[in-house]
Order: C-alpha cells, then structure tokens, then sequence
C-alpha cells in the first residue's frame, strides 16, 4: 500500500509518483472519473494497475493518496 | 573514430563484463546499456540506486555527504554541525566550493566547520550532553548565527542517541530554530538518500516556519531558485538572467541561500529546480501543501538558456515573456562571439562524462553548442526518473553507465578514446596520466560559474584550455620519441 502523489503533468495527464520507489509513471485509464468520485481501478502506461477507493467528491491534485496493488 | 554502431557498444559492454566473476557480471550488466531514444522508461534498459558491488572501485559518497556537504551545508547563517568523530567534517570541508557573501565567523559560517569531536567516552556514555553543551557555546561565541543543523554521522545512530529532544530543548532555550538531521552515512546506498532525508529535515523543521505570517509582501513575479548550489558562483549566473527578466528571486536554495530565504519559499509563485535529484522531494512537498507549481529548467549553454527562459516566461504573462525574448536577445551577441571563437577549435571532439546529480544530462547542450558530441554518460547516484530524462538527451548508440566502475570506466575510456573527460577528482589524475584531457565537473576543476551566458563563457574557455593544451603532445618521453624522418616514415607505413 504505496503513498503515491497524483499531479497534473503539462499535458493535462496525470503524474503517479511512488517517492519510495522513484517511480513516475502516467495514469492510462481511471475507473470513475466523474464530478461526483474519483478512483477505482487506475492503469498505468506501463501496464500495472493499482486501486482506490472511490474518493467523493474528486479529490483536488496535486495530492498524496495511498494505492494498493490491484489484482492480487 | 565515427561514432559507434549499437552492436559494437553492445560488444564492448560485453568485453568489458567479461573480466568479471559470474555473480559479478550479471549484477554489473544491469547497470551499463546503450542509449536507445525510442524507449520511454529507462527502468526498461538500466537499473540504477542500487548498492554498489562489494569488491570494485566505486565512487559514490554517503547520506552524511548528500545532507550536510550538499543540500545543508550551503546555507550560510546556520551553523552546520557535524555531529560525530572530527573526520567527516573535516575532510569535507569547504571542498565544494559554494560561493557566498557576508563576514565568515560573523554572520556567515560556510566554510567553517564544527563538529562534536566523538571520543571514546563520548560513544560508551552517549553523546547528547555534549550537544547540549555545543549548542549552547556556538550560540555564545556566534550570536548572529540564524539556527543550527545536527549533521549526523555514523556513531549518532548506532548509538542511539535522541537528538530531536535535545534539539527541541536547545531551540526552545535559545530561541532559535536547530533542526536535528538523521542522516547517518550508512543510510542508504549512496548520497542520495541523504538528499532525501535532508529535504524531509527542511520539510518538518523549516518550510511551515511562517505559516500564517503574511508579513512578508509577496509580488507576482515571486519566483525560488531550488537546488542551485552556487558551485563558483552558479546561482549568481543564474539569478542576474531572471531578474533581468523582471523575477524576483525570493530565495536561493542552497547556495548562498539564508533560512529566512527558504521559509519563505512556500510564498513564491514558482519554484524554479536546476538539480532535480536532490531537491525534487521538497518542491514536490510544496506543491502539494502550498499550491507552488515547479519546473525544471538548464542554464547550460545558451540553446538550453534560451529554451528555459522561455519556458519559465510562459508561466507568466506577455511583459515578463517579452522581457525573456529581449534578455535573450541582449546576450546573443556575446555567445555568437563564444561559439565561434571556440567553435572551430572543438568541433567534433568526443566527451565522456560521469558526474553526479543533474550535470550527466543538463551539460549535453553547452557541449553541442560547441560542437562537441558526448558519447558516454553515467550518473553516481541516480534514480530512474533521472535516466528518463537522459534518454533524450543522448544521441543513439551512446553508452549509459550507472555507477560505474573504476576498471569499467578505464576501458570504457580505452575503446570508445573519448577527447575530453568529464568527472571528478577521484578520476582526475588516472585518466590524466593515460594522456587524456580531463576536467573535474564536481566543481568545475576550480573555475566557474558555468551556468548562465556568463558562465557559458567560462565553460567555453575552460573545455579549450583543457582540449588543447599543448601538454597532450609531450606525453612521451623525449628519448622515446622516434627520431626525426623516422616519425614520417613511421606515419607513412601506418
């Protein structure tokens, strides 16, 4: 269960950060991404995927949150 | 020699492996890799912040090293101390040449070193009285001193001792701000974990300091220079450039910064990062508690100047952007000048580097303006988000080495006989005595600044100097020089 910080890279994509792991990775895809929650299932460029508790109301980046490894 | 095909960088990485016992070998393979610009994630290619093999020549430092010699040490109105055995301040001292103003003993303490002076008794019975007592006398004998920084060594914390209590009782006592640093050199596997914990030091210690505070009047043009250590006079370089682009610059992190300076950061409306390996972790803090977006830029050469001045003019409005176009425009002519003053005496010439912190990637550009090519780049303590950014950098087929070795670098230099070296003291003397130009790029081989269009200046003159000194010739002895007509003969059958 990682602290991973999400910030908004200039590109409009978001950044997930790992500090212990020195881990910059893009979010692919979210699971809920609406007004109302932010979170579920996240998948990353490189293919791993981690999860989160929908967070409601969506959180405002950047902002450190904690991930677990999804699928297993 | 063209530059290498990736199948003959491929082989020499081999070759070079070769000597190695099996354990060995597959370890190191991990660390040496051919440049491929295609590939997005270097964690694909290198792994990198890893221990160092036990048995070879490495030169990486320590987490006291990263802490106190490089994100504390700079700050010029504390007093830095090294807590422990005298050694590690000592020979640490004033090396690293960080540049700054004010009356030394009196207001300002950068090349001065304290320490605790561990003996034996020190280390049976524990240590903290005598801190106690070391705070106390530094706050009597230098009562300008801002705050005070614990600097840990080694013993601190295989002994135990609690020096966040004593330094919660000091500061309370002197009312001054000391800020304990656990940065013990066998943390980690090299220095930059020492920059970590330092930057989470300034994170719990300092940076909430003036929350609250909204005494100081804060501009929208409020921007932080971070992890410029003002190595010859850097960060001053660099400083002119913003301010002539109308910026002001609230603080410089570290070198010749103040703590008042760095309480203030959270204040400004950018934090502007040069090395991006020992100060990301704070401006990544600040952002995310104080809203204070970061970029990164490089100031060396003027392709890279002009690329971040403009990209550091965009996060303002159009009088600052015009005013980055007219600074640009003011140094043009004295780099024209430069370049083609040096230009045609190191067109072509092949660099080998292998530094530390930023400067593997961030001097490619001053190198290309000069024509130059950098066939070989490593870093001592990277991580793998430095390596992300190096890929680009570097043209295709180079070689990537992540804390290389003392022999691998050796033959490395053998095969690829690069016609400059970049790297440090350590190296120095090796490769000078292998006849090959060699500048110490730690600090600058006692020159500098080299950052911003005076310093590119510098730069310049400084890889000159180096190429083409007369010396390179006279590395054989003169009796075993052939003798005139022989040489042209030997030269005509070769």
């Amino acid at each position: 269960m990682p602290n991973v910080m999400i910030r908004r890279k200039d590109d409009g994509g978001l950044l997930f950060y790992v500090a212990k792991k020195d881990m910059e990775e893009t979010i692919a895809t979210v699971e809920t991404d609406t007004d109302e929650a932010w979170g579920g299932e996240v998948e990353l460029t490189d293919g791993s995927r981690w999860f989160i508790d929908p967070i409601s109301p969506p959180p405002q980046f950047p902002t450190t949150l904690r991930f677990k490894r999804a699928g297993d | 020699m063209a530059s290498m095909t990736r199948e003959e960088t491929q082989d020499l990485i081999q070759e070079v492996l070769e000597v190695y016992p099996d354990k060995a070998k597959k370890d190191r393979a991990k660390h040496l890799a051919v440049n491929d610009q295609s590939i997005e994630q270097s964690k694909k290619c290198i792994t990198s912040n890893r221990k160092s093999l036990p048995g070879v020549m490495t030169v990486r430092g320590c987490a006291y090293a990263g802490s106190k010699g490089v994100v504390w040490g700079p700050i010029k109105d504390m007093v830095h101390i090294s807590h422990g055995p005298v050694g590690c301040g000592q020979y640490s001292r004033a090396g690293r040449r960080n540049y700054y103003v004010g009356h030394t003993g009196v207001n300002t303490f950068g090349t001065m070193n304290f320490t605790s002076d561990f003996q034996e008794k020190d280390i049976v019975f524990g240590g903290d009285k005598k801190l106690a007592k070391l705070i106390a006398e530094i706050n009597e004998l230098f009562p300008l001193v801002k705050g005070i920084s614990v600097q840990s060594e080694c013993p601190i914390g295989l002994i135990g001792d609690d020096i966040e209590a004593v330094s919660k009782k000091m500061s309370k006592e002197l009312e001054k701000p000391i800020v304990p640093v656990r940065c013990e050199g066998f943390r980690g596997v090299s220095q930059s974990l020492g920059h970590h914990i330092a930057n989470d030091a300034i994170r719990d210690w300092v940076i909430g300091n003036r929350d609250g505070d909204n005494s100081f009047e804060t501009g929208k043009y409020d921007v932080a220079v971070i992890g410029d250590y003002n190595i010859g006079g850097d960060a001053w370089a660099s400083r002119i450039l913003l301010e002539e682009m109308g910026l002001r610059v609230v603080a410089q992190w570290s070198g010749d910064g103040t703590l008042s300076e760095m309480e203030l950061t959270p204040k400004v409306k950018l934090n502007l990062i040069h090395c991006y390996r020992s100060m990301n972790y704070i401006s990544r803090f600040m952002e995310e508690k104080y809203g204070v977006p970061w970029m990164e830029y490089n100031f060396f050469g003027p392709t890279k100047i002009a690329e971040s001045l403009r990209k550091i003019a965009a996060f303002f409005d159009e009088t600052i952007q015009a005013n980055a176009e007219k600074v640009i425009e003011k140094y043009t002519a004295e780099y024209e000048a430069i370049v083609a003053k040096y230009r045609p005496r190191l067109e072509g010439k092949k660099v080998m580097l292998y530094v530390g912190g930023l400067r593997p990637r961030h001097v490619i550009g001053a190198y290309e303006d000069l024509g130059m090519e950098v066939v070989g780049t490593g870093y001592e303590f990277a991580h793998n988000d430095d390596y992300d950014r190096t890929i680009k950098e570097m043209g295709n087929a180079t070689l990537l080495y992540d804390d290389v070795t003392g022999y691998e670098f050796e033959e490395f230099v053998k095969k690829v006989k690069p016609d400059l070296i970049g790297s440090g003291i350590k190296e120095k003397y090796i490769f000078q005595k292998m006849g090959v130009p060699f500048r110490q790029m730690h600090s600058w081989d006692y020159s500098g600044p080299y950052h911003g269009y005076d310093g590119f200046a510098i730069f310049a003159r400084d890889m000159d100097m180096t190429i083409n000194n007369p010396c390179w010739k006279s590395m054989q002895a003169p009796w075993q020089k052939p003798a005139e007509g022989e040489a042209e003969a030997v030269a005509a059958a070769g």
